[in-house]
Parts: C-alpha cells; sequence; structure tokens
C-alpha cells in the first residue's frame, strides 16, 4: 500500500499563490489588494432568509439540481440581465460554487487526449480541472496591447482550431478585462468554424461597469455549444456559502448532473435559501456594491496613473491588471509584501499572458485602498 | 450621471475624502469637484457636515429624547409656525412632521434629565397649540446617520486568494 499520486494529479502543481499567502501571514501589518473574493457581507435579506431556514429545520438534501424555486428565480434573473433564455428544469444545475460546476464539465465532457484551449491569464482552477478531467491544455495568450481581450489572432496563433473546448472568462479574474458583443463576435465565428464547446465563466457578469455584460451564448449558433457558469460568490458577496449554477442544453445538464448526483447530491442547502431571497430581493444592494466597486476602480486606476505605472483601463470584476515596475513581478511581490506589508499576486500565477503584471484587487474599503497605494508608491521610489 | 450625483453620494458615505480622493473616485477633475461642492452648497443642497459621534464614550451622562408632540391648528396658525417656532430652541436637535398618533417628532438634548424634563415643561408645553407631548428617554444607540455602533467587523477574510 502507499499513497503515491495518481500520474493524473500530479501533472498538477501545487497553487503558485501559496507562497504569498504565507509571506503575507507572517506580517502583522499587512494590507491584503491579494484576495480574490468581495469585501462586503451578503445583503442582510439573504443572510437573514438563511437563519430563517435554519430555525424552520430546513436542512435536508434538495433535489439535485437544485430547489426548484431556485431554479425559477435563476433562470428570471439571468433572462432579466442578460438575455438569457433557459428552461427551469432542465438548463439549469446548481452546484456548490461556480468552482463545482467548472469541475463537471470539465469531467463530463473530456477524454485522455482531448484538448481544452484556455485563454490565459485566467482563474487558477481551469487548467487544473481540465488536466484532472484527463484532457490536454493548450494556453491561448491574451495580450496587453488587446487589454486582454480574447481576439481571433491569438486563437488562431496558438492552435485553437484543434481544440476540443475553448474556456473564456469575462469580466476577467486576474486582469478585469470585459469583452462586448462586438468584440465577442469574431470570437463565436471562430467557434462554430472550428465546431468548438465553450465554457464561458461569467461569474463577474454583474460587475461590468461600461458597458452591460453580454453573454457569448447569446450570439447566434452558440447557445448550443456552450455551458455559462455563474454564482453568488462575487455580485452578492456570498463566497463561503458555496453556490453557483450552470446554464447549457438539456444534454449537457444532464450529463453534469449525474456526476454531481453521485459526488454533490445536492449544494448547500442554507445557501440556497439565501439564493433565492438574494435574487427575489436585493438588486439594490448589488447595485450599491457595484458603484462602490466602481469609485475604487476609478481611484486604484488615478492612482497608478500618477506614481506612472501603466495600466490599462479594466472595465470589469474587482481587479486591476498594471505593468509590474520590475522585470520580475514574483521578485516585486514578495519584496512588497516584506518591506511594505501590502500584498498583490504577480500576474505570471495566472497563466501565459500574465507576465510582468500584478493582480491588485480593489475589494477593499477605500481607506486601506488609499494607504496601500501609498506605500507602493513610496516602495517604487 | 451629473456631476452632483456622482459627489454627493460620496460626500454622504464620507464628508472628509479631500476633493483630490473625490477626483479620484469619479473621474472628474479638482477643479469640477470644488466648483460642484461650492454649488451643492450655495444652493443649500449641502446644509453642513458634521462628525457622526458615539456620545456614549464621551459624554455618558448626556441625555437625549424623542418627544412626541400633538397640537391643534387654528386660521391663523399651521404646522410650519409652530415648527420654527419650536426648531429655534437650541435644546431642539432634529424636528419633524410625521404621520401617524401624532403630529410632530422632536429630538431633544440635555445635560440630565430634570433639564430635559423642565425645557419640555417650561418651554414645550406652554405652546399654546401644543396639546399633549410624550417624551422617550433614549437609552441606547445602536445605529445613527447609517452608521451602526458594534464593534468594527473584522476582515475575516484570506489574505491573498484566487
Ligand atoms: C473567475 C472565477 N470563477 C470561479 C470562481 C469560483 O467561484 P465560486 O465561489 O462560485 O466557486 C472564482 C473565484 O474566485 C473566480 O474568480
Amino acid at each position: 500500500m502507499s499513497f503515491e499520486e495518481s500520474e493524473r494529479l500530479e501533472t498538477v502543481p501545487p497553487s503558485g499563490i501559496r507562497r504569498y499567502f504565507e509571506l503575507a501571514e507572517e506580517q502583522d501589518d499587512i494590507i491584503s489588494l491579494g484576495v480574490g473574493e468581495p469585501d462586503f457581507a451578503p445583503p442582510w435579506a439573504a443572510r437573514d432568509a438563511a437563519i430563517t431556514s435554519l430555525e424552520r429545520g430546513q436542512t435536508s438534501y434538495t433535489p439535485n439540481r437544485g430547489l426548484r424555486e431556485l431554479r425559477e428565480e435563476i433562470v428570471e434573473h439571468v433572462d432579466d440581465n442578460y438575455d438569457l433564455d433557459y428552461d427551469a428544469d432542465e438548463e439549469v444545475l446548481v452546484t456548490a460554487g461556480a468552482s463545482e460546476a467548472v469541475d463537471l464539465a470539465f469531467r463530463a465532457f473530456h477524454d485522455p487526449g482531448d484538448t481544452v484551449a484556455v485563454a490565459q491569464p485566467s482563474y487558477l482552477s481551469y487548467v487544473p480541472a481540465a488536466r484532472l478531467a484527463g484532457a490536454d491544455v493548450l494556453d491561448v495568450p491574451t495580450r496587453r496591447e488587446d487589454e486582454f481581450k480574447l481576439t481571433r489572432d491569438v486563437l488562431e496563433a496558438s492552435g485553437a482550431a484543434d481544440a476540443d473546448t475553448l474556456v473564456l472568462c469575462y469580466p476577467n479574474n486576474p486582469t478585469g478585462a470585459t469583452m462586448t458583443r462586438e468584440e465577442l463576435e469574431p470570437v463565436a465565428d471562430f467557434v462554430r468554424e472550428h465546431d468548438l464547446r465553450v465554457f464561458a465563466d461569467e461569474i463577474y457578469a454583474a460587475l461590468s461597469y461600461e458597458h452591460d455584460h453580454t453573454s457569448i451564448a447569446t450570439l447566434p449558433g452558440m447557445r448550443e455549444r456552450t455551458v455559462v457558469f455563474n454564482g453568488f460568490s462575487k455580485a452578492y458577496a456570498m463566497t463561503g456559502l458555496r453556490l453557483g449554477y450552470a446554464l447549457a442544453p438539456p444534454e449537457a445538464i444532464e450529463s453534469m448532473n449525474r456526476i454531481h448526483q453521485y459526488t454533490m447530491l445536492s449544494a448547500p442547502t442554507t445557501a440556497q435559501h439565501a439564493a433565492i431571497e438574494a435574487l427575489r430581493n436585493c438588486e439594490d444592494e448589488v447595485a450599491e456594491m457595484r458603484e462602490q466597486y466602481d469609485r475604487r476602480r476609478n481611484f486604484v486606476l488615478s492612482r497608478f496613473e500618477e506614481m506612472g505605472i501603466e495600466c490599462f483601463s479594466a472595465s470589469g470584476a474587482f481587479y486591476v491588471f498594471p505593468e509590474c515596475p520590475w522585470d520580475d513581478s514574483s521578485e516585486f511581490a514578495e519584496a512588497l509584501i516584506e518591506e511594505q506589508g501590502v500584498a498583490v499576486v504577480p500576474g505570471d500565477v495566472f497563466g501565459t499572458g500574465g507576465e510582468g503584471h500584478l493582480r491588485v484587487t480593489y475589494a477593499t474599503g477605500l481607506g486601506d485602498l488609499k494607504e496601500a497605494l501609498a506605500r507602493i508608491e513610496e516602495f517604487i521610489d | 450621471m451629473s456631476s452632483r450625483e456622482k459627489i454627493l453620494p460620496l460626500l454622504r458615505e464620507n464628508a472628509r475624502y479631500s476633493n483630490e480622493d473625490l477626483a479620484r473616485q469619479t473621474g472628474l477633475d479638482v477643479e469640477e469637484v470644488e466648483a460642484t461642492i461650492r454649488e451643492l452648497e450655495s444652493d443649500g443642497v449641502v446644509r453642513g457636515y458634521r462628525a457622526i459621534v458615539d456620545r456614549n464614550q464621551i459624554e455618558p451622562e448626556r441625555v437625549r429624547a424623542s418627544v412626541e408632540l400633538n397640537v391643534t391648528l387654528d386660521r391663523e396658525t399651521g404646522y410650519d409656525d409652530i415648527a420654527e417656532r419650536l426648531a429655534k430652541f437650541p435644546e431642539v436637535e432634529g424636528l419633524r412632521l410625521v404621520s401617524g398618533d401624532y403630529d410632530f417628532a422632536m429630538d431633544v438634548e440635555g445635560d440630565s434629565m430634570s433639564e430635559v424634563s423642565n425645557f419640555i415643561s417650561e418651554q414645550v408645553a406652554p405652546v399654546p397649540e401644543i396639546t399633549q407631548t410624550v417624551t422617550h428617554y433614549i437609552m441606547e444607540t445602536y445605529k445613527e446617520g447609517g452608521v451602526e455602533f458594534e464593534d468594527g467587523d473584522d476582515d475575516d477574510r484570506l489574505s491573498v486568494s484566487p
């Protein structure tokens, strides 16, 4: 007997952010601009609904696909906000965070030897999840000169035409880039021409500051080949409640649900009750959080400009992605934590195309944000 | 969004933001910010700036009360006349005409309970139009001006996360 790792797991290295986490934990007076979650609490009404459900003892499993009431609210919400048209019974799967939905999708549709093209820099879980599903990963590095939008050029240059699945995430973590409908069109054309499947992580859809979010699934011929991921972690500040969902055609949801029903059974029940209330009655709070993020975004972008640090005008999520003043962004990030007590994450952690940049999160109160940026300014002087 | 609409929520959130920080957050330039604030002030939209203080920490003896007032009106006297008269007293911190069982809700402050009671019985109750007063002494303040008076909630997020 031994606990020798499987060959699949060996293809997945330990997370690249761990090191910065450990360094940050050693500092007393740390201000962290290195987090990937909101600084707000969920709207009170949603928390209250969770508490009430506990008081009523509503703690059983729910149907595998999630409470029907919640699926109906989700369907109405995505229709009202993103013009997405899905059926509550057959085309929605409620999951333990968008994270679970991502994992299910990779496992449901890939065999060893399949290729997953991942637009990068990107959120950290796609590459490991694809590899654990046995698929090969193809990097599709987006470029600073395109403001980290995915273009037909980079898709062609990277060989994505031969891939089976394309993964993209807009508004993007870590760059804060967003894509308009017009910018998504050439991507959709490419995908249709080469008959790819698309995984669209739209968890930051509610946090798009300069234009309305467009889901790639709403472009012609895309719905039938797309799985959309969304959830409650970002827009509703519900990260620890672990609730997300996938939207896809019936046969795809059916397949994903077949894994989900054995490995998860159902998403957290308490969180589902909170989410129903969040979708029904918390739009004002979401709008207020969005406004706060937008002001902080303006603030951070102005400060980087004043410091002479190049930073494209990131327009979504709660990240900006400035160029690193030093050649080595890992070294910079380490020194910044150790000498100034400010944590940011070097861009290379998020994959090809991220090197030479820093991910700076503005999901932090203005007071701390101001202080952290003053420390960065002092550091680079 | 007009520059007023951009600036006002920020001032209401924190009136001590510097003009530079207001400019950085709104995308306006500093001159526009200054001009907008001057305009808001001169138009009487912004009536003043003051700190939200947890008084319990600095003057625990001081007493505050909210007082319900019932009035009768006649041909010569309207609500505004009565309000104008009451608002002039320095003891009166706030005054609103409300719907429901009584007419005015008035906030009063004083150094002691007897000072507040005396003020009500000697200055307010004798006003001819006032027919009834009910005084509620404030025992504890939990939230004021949108700010909760609890111990600050710590940021319990992991310091670095994906
Ligand atoms: C792009 C992206 N997708 C998915 C997730 C995970 O979300 P959830 O909390 O719903 O699992 C995150 C969280 O940081 C994210 O940034």
